[in-house]
């Protein structure tokens, strides 16, 4: 199931780093009263947590887009599973990136 | 009486919408509505919360034909839904996503038996029936009531369809074509525009529901042409900025706030395809259409009429049938045409979504330890960009998540505050105002909290 592949995805920053790039990413893009080290990887960022809504979703989606070089799909599962955390949303950037 | 059939289609064979498993013919969803009605609970009012665009349409059907009434709250909050069971105590929910968080006796959608060929009849609706009744926030914080009947629906959504040039007899794009919205049809313009529409110009619906602008590609592809999407500016501008190859489409619809004309320009030009504006509100249902890229004028829908009375005007005639005050200020040019301007200022429109500031500014007040609030719209920085609500408090002993989760239980979270400013004292001035200037002047100290590392 959990196979290792070979993947030529070009840059190998380490999950802790790749968090801190998308929290910043986050906090420039909907312009948040927090700093990028002040979102909890695991804190929920809809709703009682960081307090995002679709509108921020559809936002951040597109900039994560643009960097990443990937397109973030529903699939008819719920969109808001990706962005859970920002470890959930930093794990399908690393899984789906290509640049 | 007289009375309209649920549906335009006629053949048995017609095509009445597209689900992941391919066409649904008129024959099979009369087999589903029926299945579905005959399991409906006793009660008279459903709150219809299926995600899925299809079966949304299964339930509003199986509800009309039980002579059941489905409510559209403008959003789904705890404090709204006692709301809601208070204003119908016998209300019950339809859902087809596990878990349902709404506190509420719960029909669970469900998996449809394959229905042997019965006798095929489309129903008929008696046009004064009761259908839905839509919400709106109110300005006292009690959602309002508006009560919609089958006739008037029918008729504004006829109207619709051959503005749209999407009927037979005007048509400009062969029929039928399928409506793909990425607007949810549990509200007013939604359910109108991707749905009823459909049901009533011989059409046919995607049961998708897309989000990102990838699965709105997705879901065009997944449909034949013709397609007409039906949007709103935030979808539509953030399908533009993600630059994907767009399947051919026939005609774009927008409504909830009036795009740019840069955008609009840009949606034609990357769709190939027309681009029609609504104008309307929960109150009235659907008022005028416009080409933006032709001309800025708004035109009526037929036997629609507006009244000007002092600084409002009120809309009537047509399917609207009780005259509606309009929240926007709206210049009558010749008999069907006008110019919209902005909005009044006490109502805040976000993506679509209203609301009056008087009864945000009594809901701050009212949470146990704000001594002093007030919520305040910024100006528009970019047309097609989403505006935020700032707030500030006088609230010592209050923290920002126990005051916004209070206020969650309230509002939709697109209405919370951004920022939410803890001060000492509100800028009021000798009288106790509070100066939009004054505010202003406050956002812009705090505008960036001290110690962020960005710079640049």
């Amino acid at each position: 199931m959990n196979t290792m592949q070979d993947n030529p995805k070009p840059n190998i920053s380490s999950t802790a780093d790749l968090q801190r790039e998308v929290a910043e990413l986050m906090v420039e893009c909907l312009n948040l009263e927090v700093t990028a080290d002040q979102i909890i990887p695991d804190a929920p960022l809809y709703g009682e947590g960081l307090g995002l809504d679709s509108i921020d979703v559809l936002e951040v989606a597109l900039v994560v887009s643009k960097r990443y070089g990937l397109q973030l799909r529903s699939d008819g599962a719920d969109n808001r599973q990706v962005f859970n955390s920002l470890r959930s949303l930093s794990d399908y950037i690393a899984a789906q990136r290509t640049r | 009486m007289p009375s309209l059939p649920l549906v335009s289609h006629i053949s048995p064979d017609s095509i009445i919408a597209w689900r992941a498993d391919g066409a649904v013919s008129l024959r099979q969803f009369l087999a589903e509505v029926g299945e579905l009605a005959a399991l409906l609970p006793a009660g008279s009012h459903l709150l219809n919360l299926c995600g899925d665009r299809y079966r949304f349409s299964v339930g509003l059907a199986a509800a009309i034909v039980s002579g059941k009434v489905s409510l559209l709250p403008s959003a789904h909050t705890a404090e709204v839904v006692r709301q809601i069971r208070g204003f119908a105590p016998d209300v019950f929910c339809l859902t087809d996503s596990d878990p349902c968080t709404v506190d509420l006796p719960r029909l669970r959608y469900p998996a449809m038996g394959v229905s042997p060929p019965g006798a095929f009849a489309i129903p008929q609706i008696e046009a004064t029936q009761r259908i839905a009744v839509v919400f709106t926030s109110g300005s006292t914080g009690t959602p309002q009531p508006h009560p919609k009947t089958w006739g008037a629906l029918v008729s504004s959504v006829q109207a619709e369809a051959l503005r749209l040039g999407l009927v037979r007899a005007r048509r400009a794009v062969p029929l039928p074509c399928t409506i793909v919205g990425t607007v949810p049809p549990q509200h007013m313009y939604g359910l109108e525009s991707t749905l009823l529409m459909a049901w009533h110009s011989g059409n046919a619906l995607s049961h998708a529901q897309p989000f990102y602008p990838a699965d709105i590609c997705q879901a065009l592809a997944a449909v034949p042409a013709p397609r007409v999407l039906v949007s709103s500016p935030v979808h539509l501008r953030a399908l533009l900025d993600a630059g994907l190859a767009l399947p051919e489409i026939a005609g774009v619809v927008s409504a909830t706030a009036p795009l740019s004309a840069q955008l609009a320009q840009d949606i034609e030009a990357c769709c190939h395809a027309p681009l029609t504006e609504i104008y309307g509100s929960t109150e009235t249902g659907q008022v005028a259409t416009r080409r933006p890229t032709q001309s800025a004028e708004w035109q009526l829908l037929p036997g629609i009429k507006l009244i000007a009375e002092g600084d409002r005007v009120r809309a009537c005639g047509g399917h609207i049938e009780t005259p509606v005050a309009m929240n926007d200020r709206i210049e009558p040019l010749s008999g069907e045409h006008f110019l919209l301007h902005e909005r009044i200022a006490d109502l805040v429109n976000i993506a679509g979504k209203r609301h009056s500031l008087a009864s945000l500014n009594h809901l701050l007040n009212s949470i146990p330890g704000v001594k002093d609030g007030a919520f305040y719209m910024p100006d528009e920085t970019s047309p097609d960009h989403v505006t935020r609500l700032a707030a500030c408090v006088v609230a010592p002993g209050l923290d920002a998540p126990h005051l916004l989760a209070a206020l969650r239980e309230h509002i939709d979270p697109v209405f919370l505050p951004r920022p939410l400013l803890f001060v000492d004292a509100l800028p009021r001035n000798r009288t106790g105002k509070l100066p939009r200037a004054a505010l202003q002047a406050l956002f812009k100290t705090r505008r960036k909290p001290q110690g962020t590392r960005k710079s640049a």
